[in-house]
């Protein structure tokens, strides 16, 4: 709820008029916009460049793996078969035969040229009787008579019935097993025929498995002693250096480090029969090098993506906040000069009304005191003539002054009707300069003025060419020190145009300022400026279809110059 | 300035009457009407001014619909409009309607006396030229002249 309250939030503060332009709110609305455009499409891409780099690399895994494990797997029943077919074989002699004949060592021999001829690997065969004492023996060593009693591999042969040993050294200083098969005398005695078999064959099997020069494969017993030479984990009969995989009789396959720190795959699997694990090892650099290759390209796609989106978002963002602060700021100009008009014109509204109703009582008055001085100049004798006639002078001249005011009021609520009329400019630019002539004499402003006498008459706005005086002046006279002196010019510059500057010895502007000086909201009056002055001022003259130039050296002073056409401009139509 | 008749119409009796009062010191004897109606009967009594002082403000008929009124009937009675209460936007009006001059309250009577002058002067010209272009027989002329005193 709250979250999503949140967003929406965003949302609408973006969409909200605002009361001010502050900076701070295009910050924050851009960096928001930026987050969102970007989260919105980088996420999507992440989640699914995860999905991608994790279903790639399973599906190469897989099909890296199993050809491996179908390897592991068909070597386990080769060795299977091969221990099985010894078994089987020294299984048969022991049935085919019975034990009388097997003692006999003659007849022993010849079986045991017969079997060695057809199946490799045989090294010697013996009979080992009741009491676990070498019968008879054929073979290279002389191990008649060997007592085998206390052996264990003779006593898990009486046990289990067949036994296949681990692989050892024994006496023989070479690798070898023992295929022990026990038998019974139908009067119940116990013998074993016993066969050792050469494991070089394991050697030939796993190198049939035509691994790579990195990859290893070994044949380990259930206890981890390896039963095959290993090229890198040790030599037959060797403890493998790593813990044994978990019991299992399917193929499987398990990531682990190895002890020279390499990153491997193992594929393992338990042999059923016998005590021994078929081990394929395999560096993960290995298995994973076409992975990489995808890998690499993936990541490479994925940061070009990123790139481009964060590019986008950015540039978008920007553009749009940009514009969005453009039409907040003109839409607070115009609803402040909207407002500011407004004010003027209900000023105006209520002047002109005051105005009219003074100029009836002062008519009065004017008619009276003339009534007076009528009466007093046509009495033949009156004592004190001089002395009313001043008096009368003197209402005449107050009434007088309080028609210049009145009717000053009147021209100040005319300024708010839009109106091109034909007028001259040097009388605006006078009626103008007359606002302000109490503060020029309070701060001892020096007004000169150089009006050309011979300037005609323009069709343009009264009231709005006022405001734009005013405002000019008004920035004049706060530009100045107490004592400065403010210049007044016009001129005809062309048979169109006519052109009036506004110059003054002020403080001046820098480029800097100079160049914002028509933006809205700018101003370096710090509290008491709206920054609206010189944009409605702009934005009057262009209406009026003139123009405005401003010169400014920092210390020395500013010049502004207003160029008016003598003929309304089409687009003169105000309050649009 | 004998002669001259002057209507003065204007709602505040205690303003109009000193100005008559004053205007006859200078030889103008003027007449009041205190509205628009009272002016308006002199005028269709057969009492009509040569000049017309008229203000605009006033209860009833006011000056404006007056003066359209009275150009309509009498375009050789010359009017001059003196408010306290007028607009450019009046003034424009007033002129169109055939006012022969406009004053704001209040205005020094030398000036009103010298306009109500030049107003009768300008009147009697017309009629004059008027009346040479009827002697010849050019009544087409002379009915024009008289004539654009109503537009």
């Amino acid at each position: 709820m709250s979250r999503l309250e949140r967003f929406r939030s965003l949302f609408r503060t973006a969409l909200d008029v605002p009361e001010e332009i502050a900076p701070e709110r295009y910050r924050a609305l851009r960096r928001k916009i930026t987050l969102l455009l970007t989260a919105a499409a980088v996420v999507p891409l992440l989640i699914l460049s995860a999905i991608n780099y994790h279903q790639y690399r399973a599906t190469l895994t897989r099909e890296i793996v199993t050809p491996v494990r179908g390897l592991v797997n068909k070597t386990r029943h080769s060795f299977e078969l091969f221990l099985a077919e010894r078994a089987s074989t020294v299984s048969l002699i022991s049935q085919v035969y019975s034990p009388a004949e097997l003692a006999d060592e003659r007849n022993l021999n010849r079986i045991f040229r017969a079997v060695k001829g057809e199946f490799p690997g045989f090294i010697d065969l013996g009979l080992i009787d009741e009491n676990g004492v070498h019968a008879s023996y054929v073979g290279p060593y002389n191990l008649k008579g060997k007592d085998y009693s206390t052996a264990d591999w003779y006593q898990q042969t009486r046990v289990k019935g067949v036994y296949v040993s681990d692989v050892f050294m024994g006496f023989r200083r070479f690798p070898h097993i023992v295929i022990a098969v026990q038998r019974m005398t139908d009067d119940g005695h116990s013998w074993v025929l016993r066969a050792t078999i050469d494991t070089g064959q394991f050697d030939r099997l796993i190198a049939s498995m035509g691994l790579e020069p990195e990859s290893d494969a070994f044949l380990v017993n259930n206890a981890g002693v390896l039963q095959t030479a290993s090229r890198f984990y040790g030599a037959v009969l060797d403890q493998l250096p790593m813990p044994m995989p978990p019991m299992t009789y399917e193929t499987a396959t398990l990531e682990t480090t190895d002890p020279a720190g390499r990153d491997v795959f193992i594929t393992y699997t338990y042999f059923q029969h016998a005590d021994f694990v078929l081990m394929a090892v395999k560096p993960r650099a290995e298995i994973f090098k076409p992975w990489t290759t995808l890998r690499s390209d993936l990541i490479l796609l994925f940061v070009t993506s990123v790139a481009l989106i964060l590019s986008v978002a950015f540039g978008l963002t920007d553009l749009m906040v940009r514009r969005m602060r453009a039409s907040d700021e003109r839409r607070i100009a115009a609803f402040v000069q909207m407002e500011h008009t407004q004010k003027l014109s209900s000023i105006g509204r209520l002047a002109a009304g005051v105005a009219h109703e003074i100029n009836n009582p002062l008519a009065i008055i004017n008619e009276k005191a003339g009534l007076a001085s009528d009466l007093m100049e046509l009495a033949g004798d009156f004592p004190e003539r001089d002395r009313f006639r001043a008096l009368v002078d003197a209402i005449l001249r107050s009434v007088e002054r309080c028609r210049s005011i009145t009717h000053r009021l009147l021209g100040f609520s005319r300024r708010m009707d839009v109106n091109i009329e034909q007028l001259d400019v040097n009388d605006v630019l006078k009626e103008t300069m007359s606002f302000l002539e109490q503060e020029a004499l309070h701060r001892s402003i020096t007004t000169s003025v150089s009006l050309d006498p011979a300037m005609p008459r323009i069709a343009s706005d009264r009231g709005q060419l006022q405001q734009v005086f005013l405002n000019i002046l008004n920035n004049a006279f706060a530009a100045v020190p107490d004592g400065g002196s403010v210049t007044l010019a016009t001129w005809l510059r062309d048979p169109d145009t006519v052109g009036v500057s506004i110059k003054d010895n002020g403080k001046g502007m820098s480029d800097e300022v100079l160049r914002h000086i028509f933006e809205p909201f700018f101003t370096t009056k710090k509290t008491s400026g709206t920054g609206l002055g010189m944009f409605i001022t702009y934005g009057i003259i262009r209406r009026l279809g003139g123009d405005i130039a401003v010169q400014s050296t920092e210390g020395a002073g500013t010049t502004v110059t207003v160029f008016l056409p003598m003929k309304a401009a089409p687009t003169a139509t105000l309050g649009s | 300035m004998k002669g001259i008749k002057v209507l003065l119409v204007d709602d505040e009796e205690n303003f109009v009457r000193t100005l008559a009062e004053r205007m006859s010191m200078r030889d103008a004897g003027a007449t009041v009407a205190l509205n628009g109606e009272e002016a308006l009967q002199m005028v269709s009594a057969g009492e009509v001014p040569d000049v017309m002082v008229l203000d605009l403000r006033m209860p009833g008929i006011d000056g404006m619909e007056v003066l359209r009124r009275v150009k309509k009937a009498y375009p050789q009675v010359q009017v001059i409009v003196l408010t306290g209460h007028g607009t450019e936007k009046d003034e424009e009006e007033a002129r169109r309607l055939g006012a022969f001059e406009y004053h704001k309250k209040p205005v020094d009577i030398d000036i009103l006396v010298r306009d109500i002058r030049r107003a009768f002067r300008e009147k009697i010209e017309d009629a004059m030229v008027a009346a040479t272009f009827a002697q010849a027989g050019d009544f087409d002329n002379a009915r024009e002249i008289l004539d654009e005193d109503k537009k």
